[in-house]
C-alpha cells in the first residue's frame, strides 16, 4: 500500500482544514474507500478520519416533526432506530436491503451517500475509465455492461450509482447539510450526484474540502408512512448490489391518491427520481392502469445503453409493483428479507 | 428400514463400533475458538511476505518492468523477475508427473493469461511488498487473445480430466437414433467457475540446508511433496508439508500453482523464510478453475419414452499451453439404459489459466446438461420426469453390462420423491402458484459420481497404556476427514475414539493419498482399516502365546478387538487388556502398518458409483423474474456411512453448490481483454444462507460388499450432480421457459427466451 498521512481532527473545522491538503479524501466506515485504496483505484495522500468527530453521531428530531441525522450515524443503528423506521419506514427497509449486517454496523450515512459506482471497469486499474482518469474514454461501453445506466447516461460514462438508502431519500425530498472552506449550505439530495454529461469525473456537486454532516428529512414526508415500499430486485435473494430498485410511496385519501413519490435505483449515476409519474397519479385512483402508467412515464426517457434493455422492463415493471405494495400498505414490521420480492406482504401482490 | 432412521447411530453401528455414528468434529472445537492454525497464521521469525504481480492482459509479453521503482520502496528486499529467476530442477513446461500442470514461473516474459504472475516482490511487510508490486508499471506489447468459441482454437483431445477417455461409444448411436420415435436435441453451455475456497492458497516456506519446510493448504501431501521435491532438485522426503487445516480446497488445492513455487524459490534465494497468501483476485487464474463448457445431446427415444440412442458431445475450454478437459459428456455412460451411447469430447484452446479439477470435475457440468436435457426428453415424451428416469433405469453398466458393486438409485427415486411430495406435480409448466402468486416448479435430477480408490498407507501404533496412535497424511478440508478417519481407525482399534489419537496433515507420514475423487475416506480409510488390523493381529500374537494371559493358546480360535480387550472368539469371558498385554510383553507399543489400494480384478470386474435422487422447488416472480430455490430434497445412496453427521453436511455443501450453479455462479470476462471483471467474492456470486431456505439430505441404505472392505463409497461431490439440473429443470416447470445457459438469469426469464 501506497504511504499516506492519516489525521484525525478534533472538530469538523479541522477536519475542513485537514482536507484542504491536495489528495486528501475524507474517511468515514472505510467500507468502501479502503477497498478502493487497496485495489489502486483511490491513492490518496491523506486520509482524514472523521469518525471521532463529536456530535455527529445522533439522530435529532425537530420541532416541526422533521429529523437530522448526523453523517456518522451507521447505517444499522438509523434502520434499527424506532421513531425513524416508524416515520419513515422505506428508508428503513432500502437501508436494510443493503450490503451485510456486518457491512451496515460499519456503514456511515456520509459514506452511503457518497460512495463510489461498482462499475468493473472503474474498478479495473487497466481499463479506460473517465470517472477514474478524465478523458481515458469508457471501457465499460461495447463491454460487460448488463447492469449499466439506462437514464441519464452519456457516451462518457453509463455508471450507476449503487446506493438503495439514497433512493426512497431522494423520493422523499432529503436535504443534505454540508459545511465547507466556504462555510454550510444546504444540497438537495436529488442534485447531490452528479449526471455524467461529459464530466463524468464530476460525481457529485459537493465542492473540494466539502463535508457532508447531516441529512435532513422534512416532516410533512411522515404522511408518506403507511403506505411506503422500497423493492429491490437483485442476483441472489440478499447481499447483491440492485439490478434495479424502486421506492414508491403513497398519500391517500380515502381510495384516491393525493400525492405519490417514486424513484429508481440502479438504473442512472444518479438515485433517480421519477416526477411526471409521480405528478400522473396525484388524484389518480390507484388502478393497475395507473401503475402502469405511472411506470411509462418513469422509464419514458430509457435507452439502452448495452446488453441491458432488459432493465428499462424490468424498472417499469418494479415501478408497477412497488406501487402496488405501497398501495398494500406498510408491513407493521420489518420483512424478514427486506425489499426483496419474496418479502411477501400477504395480499399485496395481485395474481398476475 | 426406513431412510428417516438411517441417519440415527445404530443402524450402522457395528457391535462395539463407533462407526456410523454421528460425532461431531475432533477439530470443531478449535475452529469456532479460532486456534485452528492455518498456513499464513503462522510467522516464523524473520519472515519475508511475497505479493505477485499479476498480468493485466490476457496473451502477448511483457516490454518492461520498473523494477528500480519497486525496490527503492521502503522495505521491499528483492523483485524477482525472468531476468533474475533462480533456475528450477524441473522444467515448468513440462507437466509434472502423475497429474501436475504446467505452471507459470517467470520462465520468460510471455502472457498466456490474465492474472499469470510476472514478477514477485518480497519485502518486509505485506504492505511493502503490495506496493511493490502496485510500482512495477509492466508495460506489455498485446497480442489479440483468445477468449471465447469464435476465437479460440479447436482440437480433439487425448484423454479428458485425469486420463479418463476422451471418446467413449456403445453401439451406433446414428442407427439409435434413426430408429427413434422422438429425438430431442439441445445444447446447454455453463460458465467458467472459479474454487474460491475462503482460504486463499497460501504458503510459509522456510529452507534449511537442502530441506524445506512448507506451510501450506494441500489435498495431496505425498505427492505435493514429490513434485516440490522434483522443482528443488531434492528428494521428495527434504520437503516437509505441514496442512493441519484447509479453508476449502475443492480440488484446486490438490494442484501445484506457480505463486507458491516462487515463494518457495525465493525463500531459497533470500535465505529467509517467505509467506505467501493470494489476494483474491488473483485466485482467478493461475490456480485453476472449472472450464466453460458449451454441450450438445441428442436423445432418442421410443413410442414408450425408452431411450434408443444417447449422444452427449462436450466442448471444453482449456489453457493455451496445458490440457484439462471438463470431462463432461462422460456422465452420460454410467446413468442410463440406452443400447446406444456416445459420449465425446472436444478441447478449446483459449488465453485463460489452465482449468483444473473443481468439485465434482466434469461431472457437475456434464450433469447440468444431461439431466436438464433428460427433462426436456421426458418432457417431449409426455411422460413424468422421474417415470422418464425409471423407464431408462440401468440395472447394469450400459454399454459394458457389468454389475454395479451396488446401486440404490431406485429407493433413493422412491424415497426422494415420497419426502419432497413429488407425485402431487403436475405434468405442465406454469401450472403452480403459491398463495402469494409466485410461480411454483418442481424439477428433478439424477445424481451419480464415480468411486475412485487411491493407493495409500497407515500406521496404527498400540501405546502402553491401552491407547492408540493412528497416523496417515490425509487431509481435512473442512469435510471432516479427520473425525471420519479416526472412527475407522478406532473400530479397527476396538478402542473408542477418545482413546485415538490421531496424526495427519503431515507429508512424513504414511502416505494417505489424495483427498479428491470422494475418495479420501475410502483410501485413506482401508489404509488405517488394515494398519488397525496389523496392530490387533501383533498384540493377539502376543497374548495367545503368553501363558499368562487368559488367552493363552487361543491362536487357532481367534480373538476379537474390542473396547481395548482381546477377547477369545468362542469364550468371551477370557479376555486380556491391551495395556497388560504389552506390560507383561515388556512392549512400550506395537506397530502396525498397511498399504492399501483397490484389487484390479476387482475394479474392472464392477461398474462403481454412488447415486442419487434430488428434487428442487423453485419460486419465481412472474413479472419480476427472481428465483429463489425455497426447498431442495436428496436422497444419496453411497455405501457404508461411517459418519452420519458430516456425510449430510457433504451432501448439503454439495447440493448448496448445485444451486449456486444454477443461478448464481460465473466469472464474466471482457471479450476485449481477457479479463474477469468480477474477481471478488461481492461480484463472483455464490448463494448466501437466504438463497437456501430448506435443505434435506436422506441417507438411503446401502451394503457393498465390492467396491473396499470397509464397503464406503464417495459423497463429497455427488450432491452438486443432479442437483443442477434439478433446480433448472424446477424452473422451466415454474415458467415454461427453458434456459440453457447456466447461470439462469433474471433477463433470461423476464425476456421470456423461450423453449428452442
Ligand atoms: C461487499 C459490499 C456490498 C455492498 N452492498 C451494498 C448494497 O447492496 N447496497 C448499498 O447501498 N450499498 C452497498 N455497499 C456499499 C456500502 O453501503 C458502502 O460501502 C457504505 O455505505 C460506505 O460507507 P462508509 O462509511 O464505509 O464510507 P467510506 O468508505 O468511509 O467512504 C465512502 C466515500 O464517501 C466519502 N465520505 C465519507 N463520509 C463523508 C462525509 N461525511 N462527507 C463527504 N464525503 C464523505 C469518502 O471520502 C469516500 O469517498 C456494499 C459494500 C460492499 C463492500
Ligand atoms: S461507465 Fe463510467 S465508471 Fe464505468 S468505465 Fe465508463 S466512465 Fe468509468
Amino acid at each position: 500500500m501506497n504511504r499516506f498521512d492519516y489525521i484525525q481532527p478534533a472538530s469538523v473545522a479541522e477536519a475542513i482544514a485537514a482536507v484542504s491538503e491536495p489528495g486528501s479524501v475524507y474517511l468515514g466506515a472505510g467500507t468502501n474507500l479502503l477497498d478502493l485504496m487497496k485495489i489502486g483505484v483511490s491513492r490518496p495522500q491523506r486520509v482524514v478520519d472523521i469518525t471521532r468527530l463529536p456530535g455527529l453521531d445522533r439522530i435529532d428530531w425537530l420541532p416541526d416533526g422533521g429529523v437530522r441525522i448526523g453523517a456518522l450515524v451507521r447505517n444499522s443503528d438509523l434502520a434499527y432506530d424506532e421513531r425513524f423506521a416508524k416515520t419513515f419506514p422505506v428508508v428503513a427497509e432500502a437501508l436494510l436491503s443493503g450490503a451485510s449486517a456486518q457491512l451496515r454496523n460499519a456503514a456511515t450515512v456520509g459514506g452511503n451517500l457518497m460512495q463510489r459506482t461498482r462499475c468493473a471497469y472503474f474498478q479495473d486499474l487497466g481499463s479506460a475509465c473517465n470517472r477514474r482518469v478524465p478523458g481515458s474514454g469508457c471501457d465499460a461501453l461495447g463491454g460487460q455492461s448488463r447492469l449499466h445506466a439506462v437514464l441519464g447516461w452519456s457516451e462518457h460514462c453509463i455508471a450507476t450509482h449503487p446506493s438503495d438508502f439514497c433512493v426512497p431519500l431522494v423520493a422523499l425530498d432529503a436535504m443534505v447539510e454540508v459545511e465547507g472552506p466556504r462555510g454550510t449550505r444546504e444540497i438537495a439530495l436529488d442534485s447531490l450526484h452528479a449526471l455524467p454529461g461529459s464530466t463524468p469525473e464530476q460525481e457529485t456537486t459537493l465542492a473540494a474540502g466539502e463535508l457532508i454532516v447531516a441529512l435532513r428529512l422534512p416532516a410533512e414526508v411522515a404522511s408518506f408512512a403507511d403506505n411506503a415500499r422500497y423493492l429491490k430486485l437483485r442476483e441472489r435473494t440478499s447481499y447483491a448490489f440492485a439490478v434495479v430498485s424502486a421506492a414508491a410511496a403513497l398519500e391517500m385519501e380515502g381510495d384516491t391518491i393525493r400525492a405519490a413519490r417514486i424513484a429508481l435505483g440502479g438504473v442512472a449515476a444518479k438515485p433517480w427520481r421519477a416526477r411526471e409519474a409521480e405528478a400522473s397519479l396525484a388524484g389518480a385512483k390507484p388502478t393497475a392502469e395507473a401503475f402502469a402508467g405511472a411506470a411509462e412515464l418513469a422509464l419514458a426517457e430509457a435507452r439502452p445503453s448495452g446488453a441491458n434493455a432488459f432493465k428499462i422492463e424490468l424498472a417499469r415493471r418494479i415501478v408497477a409493483r412497488a406501487l402496488n405494495f405501497a398501495l398494500a400498505g406498510t408491513p407493521q414490521e420489518m420483512p424478514a428479507l427486506p425489499a426483496s420480492p419474496f418479502s411477501t406482504n400477504p395480499g399485496a401482490y395481485h395474481v398476475a | 428400514m426406513s431412510p428417516e432412521n438411517a441417519a440415527s447411530p445404530l443402524q450402522y453401528g457395528r457391535a462395539g463400533s463407533n462407526a456410523g455414528q454421528p460425532l461431531t468434529r475432533r477439530d470443531g472445537l478449535l475452529k469456532v475458538t479460532g486456534r485452528a492454525t492455518y498456513a499464513a497464521d503462522n510467522h516464523p521469525d524473520g519472515v519475508l511476505y511475497a505479493v505477485a504481480a499479476g498480468a493485466s492482459i490476457a496473451r502477448g509479453r511483457v516490454t518492461s518492468l520498473d523494477v528500480a521503482a519497486a525496490k527503492a520502496h521502503p522495505g521491499v528486499v528483492e523483485v524477482l523477475t525472468p531476468a533474475n529467476r533462480p533456475p528450477l530442477a524441473h522444467d515448468p513446461d513440462e507437466k509434472m508427473p502423475p497429474f501436475g500442470f504446467r505452471v507459470d514461473v517467470l520462465q520468460d516474459d510471455t502472457v498466456r493469461y490474465v492474472n499469470q504472475p510476472i514478477a514477485m516482490v518480497i519485502a518486509e511487510t505485506l504492505e511493502a511488498a503490495t506496493e511493490g508490486a502496485a510500482l512495477l508499471d509492466p508495460h506489455y506489447e498485446v497480442e489479440s487473445a483468445a477468449v471465447d468459441l469464435e476465437s479460440g482454437e479447436r482440437f480433439a483431445p487425448a484423454a479428458v480430466g485425469v486420463g479418463a477417455a476422451a471418446r467413449t461409444a456403445h453401439g451406433d448411436v446414428e442407427a439409435g437414433l434413426a430408429e427413434a420415435v422422438r429425438v430431442t436435441e439441445v445444447d446447454y453451455e455453463t460458465p467458467p467457475q472459479y474454487h474460491n475456497a475462503m482460504e486463499p492458497h497460501a504458503v510459509v516456506a522456510e529452507w534449511d540446508g537442502d530441506r524445506v519446510t512448507l506451510d501450506m493448504p494441500n489435498q495431496a501431501l505425498a505427492l505435493s511433496a514429490a513434485a516440490y521435491g522434483a522443482y528443488f532438485g531434492i528428494p521428495a522426503e527434504n520437503v516437509l508439508i505441514r496442512s493441519p487445516f484447509l479453508g476449502g480446497g475443492f480440488g484446486s488445492k490438490a494442484i501445484l500453482n506457480g505463486p507458491q513455487i516462487l515463494t518457495i524459490l525465493a525463500a531459497r534465494m533470500l535465505g529467509r523464510p517467505v509467506k505467501l497468501a493470494l489476494p483474491r483476485k488473483q485466485m482467478f487464474g493461475p490456480v485453476g478453475h472449472r472450464g466453460r463448457t458449451w454441450q450438445k445431446l441428442r436423445i432418442g427415444t421410443d413410442g414408450e419414452g425408452r431411450m434408443t440412442a444417447l449422444h452427449h458431445h462436450a466442448l471444453a475450454e482449456t489453457s493455451t499451453f496445458d490440457d484439462f478437459i471438463e470431462p463432461s459428456a462422460n456422465i452420460a455412460l454410467p446413468l442410463y439404459a440406452a443400447p446406444a451411447i456416445l459420449a465425446e469430447h472436444e478441447g478449446l484452446r483459449l488465453n485463460v489459466g489452465t482449468p483444473g479439477p473443481m468439485r465434482a470435475p466434469g461431472a457437475a457440468s456434464g450433469s447440468a446438461a444431461l439431466e436438464a436435457a433428460i427433462d426436456e426428453a421426458a418432457e417431449a415424451c409426455g411422460m413424468d420426469p422421474l417415470a422418464f428416469r425409471l423407464a431408462n433405469y440401468a440395472e447394469t453398466e450400459p454399454g459394458t453390462g457389468r454389475p454395479f458393486s451396488s446401486k440404490t438409485l431406485r429407493e433413493c427415486y422412491a424415497e426422494g420423491a415420497k419426502r419432497f411430495g413429488w407425485s402431487g406435480r403436475p405434468l405442465e409448466p406454469r401450472r403452480m402458484r403459491d398463495e402469494n402468486g409466485f410461480l411454483v416448479g418442481w424439477g428433478m435430477g439424477t445424481a451419480v459420481f464415480h468411486c475412485p480408490h487411491f493407493p495409500a498407507e497407515a500406521r496404527a501404533t498400540l501405546r502402553a497404556d491401552g491407547t492408540a496412535l493412528v497416523e496417515t497424511a490425509g487431509a481435512d478440508m473442512g469435510q471432516g476427514a479427520w473425525t471420519a478417519l479416526a472412527q475407522i481407525a478406532a473400530e479397527a482399534l476396538g478402542l473408542d475414539p477418545s482413546q485415538v489419537e490421531f496424526h495427519s496433515g503431515l507429508s512424513n507420514l504414511p502416505d494417505g493419498g489424495v483427498a479428491g475423487g470422494s475418495g479420501h475416506t475410502a483410501s485413506a480409510g482401508l489404509a488405517l482399516h488394515k494398519a488397525g488390523g496389523d496392530a490387533i493381529a501383533s498384540l493377539a500374537e502376543l497374548a495367545t502365546a503368553d501363558a499368562a494371559s487368559p488367552l493363552f493358546g487361543a491362536g487357532n480360535i481367534g480373538v476379537v478387538a474390542r473396547e481395548g480387550r482381546l477377547y477369545r472368539r468362542d469364550d468371551e469371558t477370557r479376555s486380556d487388556s491391551y495395556a497388560d498385554i504389552l506390560k507383561r510383553a515388556g512392549r512400550a507399543q506395537i506397530v502396525g502398518t498397511a498399504k492399501a489400494a483397490r484389487d484390479p480384478a476387482v475394479a474392472s470386474a464392477y461398474a462403481m458409483f454412488s447415486h442419487g435422487a434430488v428434487f428442487a422447488e423453485v419460486k419465481v416472480d412472474p413479472d419480476l423474474g427472481q428465483v429463489r430455490a425455497t426447498r431442495l430434497v436428496g436422497a444419496f445412496a453411497a455405501g457404508r456411512i461411517i459418519n452420519p453427521r458430516l456425510v449430510q453436511s457433504q451432501y448439503y455443501g454439495g447440493m448448496i453448490w448445485g444451486v449456486s450453479f444454477a443461478l448464481h455462479e460465473e466469472a464474466v470476462t471482457d471479450r476485449r481483454t481477457g479479463r474477469i471483471m468480477n474477481a471478488d467474492l461481492a461480484e463472483y456470486h455464490v448463494p448466501v444462507n437466504a438463497d437456501v431456505p430448506s435443505v434435506e439430505a436422506i441417507l438411503i441404505p446401502e451394503e457393498d460388499a465390492h467396491v473396499n472392505p470397509l464397503g464406503v463409497k464417495g459423497v463429497g461431490e455427488i450432491g452438486i450432480t443432479g442437483t443442477v439440473g434439478a433446480v433448472a429443470n424446477a424452473v422451466w416447470h415454474a415458467t415454461g421457459v427453458r434456459v440453457r445457459r447456466f447461470p439462469v438469469r433474471i433477463e433470461d426469464l423476464v425476456a421470456g427466451r423461450a423453449a428452442g
